[in-house]
């Protein structure tokens, strides 16, 4: 049954990101205008042709389609336009890293503080602290990462000079990054996890274990905690794909070199294959992701049986 | 006796509130959503009168002027071309109320219609329809806004359009859900036994009572949609010159940090207001509108 479910639902991926794919490429190639036109670079007609056929855009457009996926499943996802002597998969293992090891730090720090905060609200619910708390999680939730990262940059760069504007390669430069980046998945992870630990608190079985006298901070941890986890596994879990691909904006405005900035660029001036090779590479983590989730959610929930579900 | 005529009198007259009373009663008992409603409020309507308001046209140069502090001539400033902040702040209001009400009009025209024949038709249709769904979320909704424009290319019509492309997938969903639930209740079966025709049966029983929770998706959409129209414009990739757009401003004000960091200041607190008292202004309304909710909520607590 749950390799019936799992094969199921690979195929629903595949599907998924190939039509992502098929999607994006005639997309990008539907509409008049490309990397080598006129207007961008003045070419006579004979090299642009060469340069057309060099890149195989000559060819009809589901030739072009089969030809990319046959490469890309080979592992050749093309060369970037703006990086010529390189590949994509190339330019994506030299910018990736950077943009991993800022996901990793906002991951650590988000999670680690924001189950915290949420389990301290839950646990003085209706309180000031709650109050206060849940009032933060909401302005982090709202208030865009930029936005944050421009009033970091006036306090601690501009008015205190504490800190550089931007840049990579320093320990210190990931100190602004990391909080402008961390906010907003932290106070989502606060929040998800004071409601489930809310709703946990209110079960049965926590009422019985006090009632038969075990300490409370026993009770939380073990039967609070371990309750509250499944939801908190289920809804929280697919973020940390979305972070580890990096925020657009957090490196555009702190001039950090990894993914988010190149894609960036890469739409400022049509570059298909890198395009193409984010967005699907963006396509199978996120998909990847939801599916882990539903398959972490039976392993933790021994009430859930799969199969049942998502019919 | 006469006292149990009381008690009597008061739980009829305290009953047959209208919903629309409960919900703003509902809504009104929390300070802090009467607080973000009336900053909403007051921001939206100042960019609604900007043309009255604004000191100078949003695109009012005087290159001499450019990159002066806030003084009795320019309020909040000028720009680096020595535009009026003040002005381009009122009209950027203008822009993001613009695009954000645009984006959620074509969702309903989507999505609602979508949904609801999904739900209603069930079979083939609603297979579609819930494929298109899958596919539509394959991608982060920015990222899928910024493919589009990469192709259809910046400017207010094309973000509009881009936004669309996602916005339309919540009120489908919803109302996909809420047909559903609905189609197989008594009301409306006795509806069909009546004789009622389809068209009457949405316009009678369903919409009606989707009316609630399609009002709450709405004001939540609008800031998501403030949101991503000032980020899209930050990038470079909304709103084009010389239309101001809150986000395009802080952008601007990026090359500008270390020599006049005042220029980032009034924008970015002007996006980060509307965007979280609209938020609030929504879950109040999530809160006030849900029946369930209320009851739970609802008491001397």
């Amino acid at each position: 049954m749950t390799s019936r479910y799992l094969v199921g639902r690979l195929a629903g991926l595949v599907v998924a990101v190939v039509t992502v794919s098929i999607l994006a490429f005639l997309l990008m190639h539907a509409v008049p205008g490309g990397p080598f036109d006129e207007t961008r670079s003045p070419l006579p007609p004979a090299a642009k042709a060469n340069i057309l056929r060099k890149y195989g855009l000559d060819q009809p457009l589901w030739v072009q389609y089969a030809r990319y996926v046959w490469h890309a499943l080979h592992g050749d996802f093309g060369i970037p336009y703006q990086s010529p002597t390189e590949t994509v998969l190339a330019l994506i293992a030299r910018v990736w890293p950077v943009t991993l090891v800022l996901g990793a730090i906002v991951v650590s720090l988000s999670f680690t503080l924001g189950l915290t905060l949420g389990i301290l609200g839950a646990l003085r619910h209706s309180t000031w602290l709650d109050t206060l708390l849940t009032s933060l999680a909401t302005l982090g939730m709202t208030v865009p990462n930029f936005v944050i990262a421009i009033w970091l940059i006036y306090i601690f760069s501009i008015r205190l000079r504490w800190l550089p504007t931007g840049g990579w390669g320093e320990a210190r430069l990931l100190i602004m990054p990391a909080i402008a980046y961390s906010l907003q998945p932290l106070a989502v992870v606060a929040r998800y996890t004071r409601v489930a630990v809310l709703e946990a608190l209110a079960g049965d079985y926590v009422r019985t274990a006090l009632a038969k006298g075990l300490h409370p901070a026993q009770v939380v941890v073990r039967h609070v905690l371990r309750n509250a986890l499944i939801p908190i596994v289920t809804l929280l879990g697919p973020m940390i794909p979305d972070l580890f691909t990096g925020s657009i904006f957090i490196e555009f405005t702190f001039r950090i070199p990894g993914l988010g900035k190149f894609f960036v660029t890469s739409i400022f001036q049509r570059d298909y294959p890198l395009i193409m090779a984010t967005v699907l590479l963006v396509a199978v983590l996120w998909s990847l992701t939801y599916l882990a989730s539903d398959v972490l959610y039976v392993l933790i929930d021994p009430r859930v049986r799969l199969g049942a579900r998502g019919r | 006796m006469s006292l149990q005529g009381v008690a009597a009198v008061r739980v009829i007259r305290t009953v047959p509130r209208s919903p629309w009373a409960t919900a703003w009663w509902q809504y009104a008992r929390n300070p802090l959503r009467l607080l973000a409603a009336s900053v909403a409020l007051l921001i939206v309507g100042a960019s609604i009168l900007a043309p009255l308001l604004a000191p100078t046209r949003y695109d009012v140069a005087n290159i001499e002027e450019s990159l002066q502090s806030p003084s009795s001539r320019h309020w909040l400033g000028t720009d680096a071309i020595g535009r009026d902040v003040l002005s381009r702040l009122l009209y950027g209001g203008r822009t993001s109320l613009e695009v954000s009400l645009a984006v959620v009009a074509l969702a309903l025209v989507i999505g609602v219609p979508l949904g609801m024949a999904a739900g209603f038709g069930g079979g083939w249709l609603d297979y579609a329809v819930v494929r298109l769904v899958e596919v539509s979320t394959a991608l982060p909704a920015l990222l899928l806004a910024m493919l589009l424009i990469s192709v259809l290319g910046s400017g207010i019509g094309n973000t509009i359009l881009a936004l669309a492309v996602v916005a339309w997938i919540e009120p489908c969903r919803l109302m996909r859900a809420q047909t559903l639930a609905l189609r197989n209740r008594e009301f409306v079966e006795a509806a069909w036994a009546l004789g009622a025709s389809t068209g009457q049966i949405i316009r009678r029983h369903i919409l009606p009572n989707t009316v609630g929770p399609l009002i709450v998706v709405v004001t939540l959409t609008i800031p998501r949609m403030i949101f991503a129209e000032a980020s899209l414009s930050f990038l470079g990739l909304g709103i084009n010159d010389p239309l101001p757009s809150w986000g395009k401003m802080v952008s601007e004000s990026v090359s500008y940090m270390q020599v006049y960091p005042v220029l980032g200041i009034a924008p970015t607190i002007m996006i980060a207001l509307m965007v979280l008292t609209l938020t609030l202004v929504g879950d109040g309304l999530r809160d006030a509108l849900d029946p369930s909710r209320g009851q739970r909520g609802g008491g001397w607590r």
